[in-house]
This record gives C-alpha cells, sequence and structure tokens, in this order.
C-alpha cells in the first residue's frame, strides 16, 4: 500500500506508477479494483472551519468522524446525511471526507437539501498523469470556469485522486419529529409522500418500508426545525391525511432517529444476504418498478425517488426492470457481466470516456469501477 | 477587452452558409442582412458589440441540431444565445460567427406536480416557469432580478443564482435533466426528473459552461411547493464590520434566513434618492427574510432581531404586512436603477467569505478614491456574493478604461481574500483574462481538457472564460471544414 502524507508525494506517487491503482479512503466500500492501494489516509486534517461563513475544508483522508466531531461542536452537521456503509457492506475501517465527496454519498435529507455534489464548494486533485489541480473553492456561490467539483463528486476516484475538499454546512435544527403513517401500500405510500412533499411544510425525508414496526407497512415524513414549528407542521401533515382515515402516528425522539439512520444505511438489509441494488426513478414509477422487480424485499427513500432492492445473488435486476427514467447500482454483492454502474447511452458513454481518456490517460485511476470497461471486467 | 481577429476565410464562405442554414430553417429564422443582424451585436454588457456574420432562431431541437451539423462541417463558431442579458459578455458574436437563439423555443413540455418537476423548451424565461406553475401552489427557485427576461438556457449557462439561493440554491441544484445538441449535431439526453442522473456528473458539468459544451435545448427542473409565508426584518448600522458581524452570528445561531442582502452607504443613498424607500441613512443595512407560517415567521424574526440587538442597530423595522414587506423590499430592487440613474454602471459580482466582508469593504473604499470613481455595493451577505457597482461616464474619454481596471482590482482583492471572480454572472469576456488570478495553468488546462472532449474544434462560443492567450492554440486548431 503506497500511503501519502502530503499531496506533493500523491501526486508523485501517482506519476511515477507504472501500474493501475486501486484509490482508498477508508475503505468501507469494499470496491475491488486491480492494482496497488494507493490510500489517501495520510492526508488527515481539518484545514480550515468558519462556522459563521458554513463553510468546512478538510483533507481527503478526514474521517468523516473527525468533521462530524468538529460540526457538532459548533451546532453544526453535514446536511447531506451520508451513509455509513460498514453495516451494509460488512466492511471495516473509517470512511473519509474524501470518499463521501468521490462518491457523491447522500442520504435521506436529499430530497430536500440535496446531495453532497450540492455541498461541495472546492477540491484539489491529483489527475492521472500526476498533475495537481484544484477547482471551485471555499465561497458558496462560484461560477468562475467549469464546475469540475461536480464532476469529481460522483466519479469515484476514475477522474483524479481528491487531496482536499471544501464544503457548506448546515446548523443542527432544534429538532425533529416523525409522523407515521400506517398500512399505506405502495401506491398509496408514493402518493401521499408526494402530497406531503408538495405541502409548504417542508419534508426533509420521507421513506415507506415494510415489516418496520410490525406487519404493516410504515410511510414516514420528517420535518426539522424549531421545537414549536416541529410541533405545528406535524400537526399540518396529519391534518393532510385525516380525512383518508389513515392510522398515524408521531415518532418519539429516539425513534425517529433510529428509524432514519436505518433508511439513510440500508439497515434492514444489513443482517440479511443477497445482493443490494439501488435505484433512482420518478417517484410515480416505484411501484411499478417494485412489482416487476420480483425482489426479496425492498423499500424506498426520497419519497418513492431511491428505491432499495435486496435480490438473490446474481440477479440482473436491470433486466427485470426493463426501460424507465432513471439507473440502478449494485452495491452490495458482485456477479460476471453485471457492471455496478448502469451503463450509459452511447453518446454520453462516449462524454464520459473522452474525459477519462482526458484526466487519466494511462487508465491508471480505479480502472474498470466505471464506463464501458466495468463491464468488461466485471 | 480583446477579441479575436474574425477569420476572413469563414465570412467569404457566408453566403453559402446562410444558404445551407435557409435549407433546414424556415425562411424568418435565418438573419443574415446587416442591419437585422445588429440586433444580436451584444448582450446587457453593452460596452462591447459586433454584429454577427448571421443569426438564427431555430424552433425545435432537431433545428437546432442541423444549425450545428451545418456550422460544424463549415467551420463556422456559433455562439448560443438565450435571451441576452448576460452581464458578462457570454452571448457577445464575433463576425465570424453565427448566434444560435434559442427564444423561440419556449414551451412548457410537461408539468408533473406528483414528482415536483417541469421539463420546459430553454428558451422560456425564468419568471415564466413560475408562472406556469403557481396557480397550482409551486415556483421554480433560482430568480434572478433579471428574471422577467432571461431564459432557462442562460441560467444554465451561466449558473445563475437569485437573492433566494441562500436556502433554495442557485440553477445547479435545481436542474435534473437536458437534452443538448453537440456542435457536431448529435443530440444527447442527461438526467430527466429523477435525482442523481447516473454515471459522471455531466449535469454539473454543463451547468455553468457557459455555452462551450452544447446547446442545451430542454430542461427537466425541480418545482417547489410555495412557503406558506415571508417576511423581513430590516436594520441599519452605523458600522460596516458590525453589519458583517451580525450576519455571522445569525448564521451561527440556526435560523435559516432565505435571504439577507446587504447595502452600504453609497448604495442607500443612491437608491433613497430613487425610489424613496425611507432607508435610514447609515453606513450599512441588512435586509433579512424568512419564511414559514405566521407564527414560524414571528419566531424566527424575534431570534434574529435579538442578534441583530446585540450589535446596537441604529434601526431595527420588522414587517408586519405585505405593504411593509414591499416597503423594505422596494429600495433593494430598485438599487441597480437608481446607481444607473446617477451614472453608467459597471456591475461586478466577486464572492468572498463572509468572514472578510469588512477588510474588503475598507479596501474598495480606499481604491474608489485612488481611482475617482464611486461605488455603491449591494451584497447577498448570506453567502458573500458581492455586487460592487461603479459608477463611471461612458461619454468621456478613458472612464470605461479606468473603470476596467478598477473592477480587475476589487475581483483581484476577492480571490486574495480567499474567494473567487464571479458568483453568479459568470466569465464570459468580462473576466476571460482575469482567470489566471484565480488558477494556475493546470487549473485551466483541466477545464479546457473537458472542452477538447465535448467540442474538439473549439466552434462553440470559443473566445469566452480562458484567456486568450491560453485558449489560442486550441482555437486556430484546422477546421473540419478546411
Ligand atoms: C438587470 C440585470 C440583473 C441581473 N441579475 C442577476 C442575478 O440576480 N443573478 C444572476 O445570476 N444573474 C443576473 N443577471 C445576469 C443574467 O441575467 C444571467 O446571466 C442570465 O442567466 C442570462 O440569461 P440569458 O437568457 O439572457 O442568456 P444570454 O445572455 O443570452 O447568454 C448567457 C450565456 O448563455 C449561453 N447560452 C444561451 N443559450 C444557450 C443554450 N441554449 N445552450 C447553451 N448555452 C447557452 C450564451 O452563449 C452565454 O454564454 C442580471 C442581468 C441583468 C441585465
Amino acid at each position: 500500500m503506497i500511503k501519502p502524507e502530503t499531496e506533493a508525494a500523491l501526486a508523485d506517487a501517482v506519476k511515477s506508477a507504472t501500474a493501475p491503482l486501486c484509490i482508498q479512503g477508508g475503505g468501507t466500500r469494499g470496491f475491488e479494483v486491480a492494482g496497488e492501494t494507493l490510500s489517501t489516509a495520510g492526508l488527515s486534517g481539518i484545514t480550515l472551519y468558519e462556522p459563521g461563513a458554513l463553510t468546512i475544508v478538510a483533507q481527503a483522508g478526514t474521517p468523516v468522524s473527525q468533521i462530524e466531531k468538529a460540526l457538532a461542536a459548533e451546532g453544526q452537521r453535514l446536511a447531506f446525511e451520508p451513509m455509513d456503509h460498514r453495516p451494509l457492506l460488512g466492511t471495516e475501517g473509517e470512511p473519509t471526507i474524501g470518499g463521501v465527496v468521490a462518491a457523491n454519498v447522500s442520504g435521506p435529507r436529499r430530497i430536500q437539501g440535496g446531495a453532497a455534489r450540492d455541498y461541495a464548494l472546492g477540491v484539489r486533485f491529483v489527475d492521472g498523469a500526476g498533475n495537481i489541480v484544484k477547482n471551485g473553492g471555499r465561497v458558496m456561490k462560484n461560477v468562475t470556469g467549469y464546475d469540475l467539483v461536480k464532476l469529481m463528486s460522483g466519479a469515484y476516484g476514475t477522474l483524479g485522486v481528491l487531496t482536499e475538499v471544501s464544503l457548506k454546512v448546515l446548523p443542527v435544527p432544534e429538532t425533529e419529529g416523525t409522523l407515521m403513517l400506517r398500512g399505506l401500500d405502495d401506491t398509496a405510500a408514493v402518493a401521499a409522500m408526494a402530497r406531503a412533499m408538495g405541502s409548504p411544510f417542508e419534508v426533509t425525508g420521507a421513506a415507506h418500508c415494510a415489516k418496520i414496526l410490525d406487519d404493516d407497512p410504515i410511510t414516514a415524513l420528517r420535518v426539522e426545525g424549531f421545537e414549536a414549528s416541529v410541533a405545528y407542521r406535524l400537526e399540518q401533515l396529519k391534518g393532510l391525511f385525516a380525512e383518508q382515515g389513515v392510522d398515524m402516528l408521531v415518532a418519539s425522539d429516539e425513534m425517529s432517529l433510529w428509524f432514519w439512520q436505518g433508511v439513510r444505511d440500508a439497515g434492514k438489509f444489513s443482517e440479511v444476504a443477497g445482493d443490494v441494488w439501488r435505484v433512482s426513478c420518478k417517484p410515480t414509477d416505484g411501484p411499478r418498478l417494485v412489482a416487476a422487480s420480483d425482489a426479496e424485499e425492498c423499500y424506498c427513500d426520497w419519497g418513492g425517488g431511491l428505491i432499495w432492492f435486496l435480490t438473490a445473488p446474481g440477479v440482473d435486476l436491470r433486466a427485470r426492470l426493463g426501460r424507465y427514467d432513471g439507473h440502478a447500482t449494485l452495491v452490495r454483492g458482485r456477479s460476471e457481466g453485471i457492471a455496478q454502474f448502469e451503463p450509459q447511452a452511447p453518446g454520453v458513454e462516449r462524454i464520459s470516456e473522452g474525459l477519462r481518456a482526458r484526466f487519466d490517460p494511462r487508465g491508471i485511476l480505479n480502472r474498470g469501477l466505471m464506463g464501458a470497461a466495468s463491464r468488461e471486467v466485471a | 477587452m480583446e477579441m479575436p481577429t474574425p477569420d476572413a476565410g469563414i465570412m467569404a464562405r457566408k453566403g453559402r452558409v446562410v444558404e445551407r442554414l435557409q435549407a433546414v430553417l424556415p425562411k424568418d429564422a435565418v438573419i443574415h442582412d446587416e442591419r437585422q443582424t445588429r440586433a444580436y451585436e451584444c448582450d446587457a454588457l453593452t460596452a462591447y458589440k459586433c454584429p454577427p456574420m448571421a443569426a438564427v432562431l431555430p424552433a425545435s431541437t432537431r433545428e437546432v441540431a442541423d444549425v450545428l451539423r451545418i456550422c460544424h462541417e463549415e467551420g463556422v463558431p456559433v455562439v448560443p444565445r438565450g435571451s441576452g442579458t448576460s452581464l458578462a459578455g457570454g452571448a457577445l458574436p464575433t463576425a465570424d460567427s453565427v448566434i444560435l437563439g434559442i427564444a423561440r423555443m419556449n414551451d412548457v413540455l410537461e408539468t408533473d406536480y406528483e414528482n415536483r418537476t417541469i421539463r420546459v423548451q430553454s428558451g422560456r424565461t425564468n419568471l415564466s416557469v413560475t408562472g406556469a406553475v403557481e396557480e397550482n401552489g409551486f415556483f421554480y427557485a433560482p430568480d434572478p432580478s433579471s428574471q422577467l427576461a432571461c431564459a432557462i438556457a442562460g441560467n444554465i449557462a451561466m449558473n445563475s443564482g437569485g437573492a433566494h439561493c441562500l436556502k433554495y440554491g442557485v440553477t445547479t441544484n435545481n436542474l435534473m435533466g437536458v437534452t443538448m445538441v453537440m456542435m457536431d449535431g448529435e443530440i444527447i439526453e442527461i438526467g430527466g426528473a429523477y435525482m442523481d442522473a447516473g454515471g459522471l456528473d455531466l449535469l454539473g458539468l454543463i451547468c455553468g459552461s457557459e455555452g462551450q459544451l452544447g446547446v442545451v435545448t430542454e430542461a427537466t427542473l425541480r418545482i417547489l411547493p410555495k412557503p406558506e409565508g415571508a417576511r423581513p426584518v430590516l436594520m441599519g448600522f452605523d458600522d460596516n464590520e458590525v453589519a458583517g458581524a451580525c450576519v455571522s452570528d445569525i448564521i451561527k445561531a440556526g435560523v435559516l434566513p432565505v435571504a439577507i442582502e446587504f447595502m452600504d452607504r453609497p448604495c442607500i443613498e443612491a437608491t433613497e434618492a430613487f425610489a424613496k424607500a425611507g432607508y435610514p441613512m447609515c453606513e450599512a443595512l441588512l435586509i433579512v427574510e424568512v419564511e414559514g407560517s405566521e407564527a414560524e415567521i414571528d419566531h424566527q424574526l424575534s431570534l434574529i432581531m435579538k442578534i441583530a440587538r446585540r450589535h446596537n442597530p441604529v434601526e431595527l423595522r420588522e414587517s408586519k404586512s405585505a405593504e411593509e414587506s414591499a416597503a423594505i423590499w422596494l429600495g433593494r430592487k430598485s438599487a441597480f436603477g437608481a446607481m444607473g440613474q446617477i451614472n453608467d454602471y459597471m456591475c461586478l459580482d466577486g464572492t468572498i467569505p463572509v468572514s472578510s466582508l469588512p477588510m474588503v469593504l475598507r479596501r474598495i473604499g480606499e481604491m474608489s478614491e485612488q481611482f475617482g470613481l464611486k461605488v455603491g455595493n449591494v451584497f447577498h451577505a448570506g453567502d458573500g456574493n458581492m455586487h460592487p457597482l461603479i459608477l463611471f461616464d461612458a461619454n468621456k474619454p478613458g472612464d470605461l478604461e479606468l473603470c476596467e481596471e478598477f473592477g480587475a482590482e476589487i475581483l483581484k482583492l476577492c480571490v486574495e481574500a480567499g474567494g473567487c471572480l464571479t458568483g453568479e454572472h459568470g466569465v464570459g469576456i468580462e473576466k476571460r483574462d482575469l482567470m489566471g488570478y484565480q488558477y494556475a495553468p493546470q487549473d485551466l488546462e483541466a477545464q479546457m481538457a473537458v472542452k477538447d472532449v465535448f467540442d474538439p474544434g473549439w466552434l462553440l462560443n470559443p473566445a469566452k472564460v480562458f484567456p486568450l492567450s491560453a485558449s489560442e492554440s486550441r482555437r486556430r486548431l484546422p477546421m473540419a471544414a478546411e
């Protein structure tokens, strides 16, 4: 394993590499990529934190836990609620902030607050030729030149090794509350979540799961804010469904926290074997996709726009789902001929390959993880 | 501001190019008469003008693709244009270019309230997107002051923001998908009515690429339910620094206003003379707006005012009604117009970390004396996006150049303070040659590599964003037709 302590050393390591490198933050995603491991863990530490400007800058290998701790001390947080993959994947190690940004990891609050990429303000990275590049900065509005910050966020290290990221952070609200609707089927649940998210009450989480508390499916709606505001909004949300005679309960604080952490981390599937897929879709297409999936189990987040599926190992879920607006990612499980990331339409694929060829001309950064090559490797 | 010398070879082929364009577009959609092409000679950066060789107004994605294919084959540069409100010269043509105006493509293609999205043709104006959904209680969040005129296409190209982006984000945070035509005429689809388009984040890359990667013809946008209500509080301070500290304290306290706007004394004076909004005469004025139910608004405003009182404001005026809110916003909304009454102005939009606000304002004041030009500052204070308005006299020889020199110094100061050259208006031609202050050669090289992939012949809006010297070798690549 190569574990540089400075950005310059990391750039040298990439420049002098003669074979593919497997880029690793905390290694909690367990990607199987050929090549010697290049770890960013040696690049650790918060470079700058300005609570009054809602910004934090940290080296890529900084543990997420360290960042969360520093933020918590000022009553702030990473509002995009990044998932911790360890329970689901059975991996060890410390998730790093660079890994979170590189994989654009976002949790339930995505529907209201945005994804990791929406909070990423700036990056520094080393491209496949060993050049150190910076883009964006540490201010919240920046349209100076192309937005490579977005490009790097979600590129899983295939275009460059992140060495530093700067992020927008937000205050932790005074409290949160969750309204749970019981007994709705998939279609009714998607409609209920759409109704809630189409209301002015700023739902920051909307999920639907079967068999959480008991046999009744639960449709959960979260609101956050000042104490009085949360109470008011929960009442208003209840009012939306009162006429339909839906069975409702307001979760206790602990239950709310526990529930959303489970939704975030796909906790439901951590103890069961099988492949796990993440499908991004139009919420109203969800019920049809669930029916077509013939999956062992599933639940949805993002108001129905994100469906987590558990399938038997080796099932090609994409083949079952057919054509729809969206894409599927295989999060747990590997099989011959099944790419982890959804294959792209030819025009888009050509651009993506073009970018990879420019940013990583020798094809040494996480080779085969994304793009057409991933199908050859898999 | 220098522009590349137009290619005489291309201009000599004007007849053939126009003929080919006329073969794929209706007669009135190809403008080539020299008197008529003048309508496209500039955008809102009116100091620079140059009529294009021709302008086309396609009405469908297909027609856009035909136009681009022909221009690609003929090696003709294309400058995409929305409504021409760019303040950075983003839509400024060169004499050898074809302007591709998207204004005829302004239909709403689909509204989907259940999934909270709208699909529009990109020539649709920003405000009319909200107009299409507001009866149902929804709105499109990014709200540039130019929203009555500017097109979604231009918003996407510039990644435009507005007063409310502190809470709702800028264009890139509200864009879910696009149909885009590549320079060679290929039509591609990215994203749609679902979150996070798969694969590399090309959507994030296209947003803010200033019309250099492809021509966006359709867009899927996120729409949001309207809040129950909104009300501002106005506060005045006798010191910029104190106002800055107050902003910081509000943000830290966990209240998340939708907008925090800042005006300094020169700007307050100009606006008062023009709009008579009844603002207090002081060094710094803040307008802080919050949203929610009546009770929620009361609660948040009371917290904000408590923080403000700790900073000894000279004025604290809480709006209690729609009329009072309108009165508070009146001055801010007329600020540009007010400055325009006094003189010609140049509007910059460098962004700085909120913490360096006092230092930057002090330095701008000093420079104003040095250059002998007045400056007023309006400011999206919550996110550090400044809008210094430098006053000059366009009829006075040398004044524009002096103003540009002063502007450049302010932008360099923003970069030194840890900020950037432009927060929402884009680079265009205006800040093109300052890019080297913010980015090292290899940083620019990485960005130009992106353009190489999307537009290998550098035909799309080629003279923008990158310093001419940096992009020169690429712009001189042998064109497809030669
Ligand atoms: C009074 C005033 C106030 C303003 N206030 C704000 C503000 O509050 N916030 C803000 O962010 N901006 C503001 N602006 C700037 C301007 O309105 C925005 O940049 C706007 O998004 C430009 O839109 P447009 O349709 O006019 O684009 P244009 O000026 O026509 O073009 C802008 C850029 O977009 C490209 N482009 C146009 N169409 C396409 C297409 N179909 N595909 C690809 N590229 C394309 C052009 O090539 C050009 O580079 C203001 C401008 C004025 C004059």
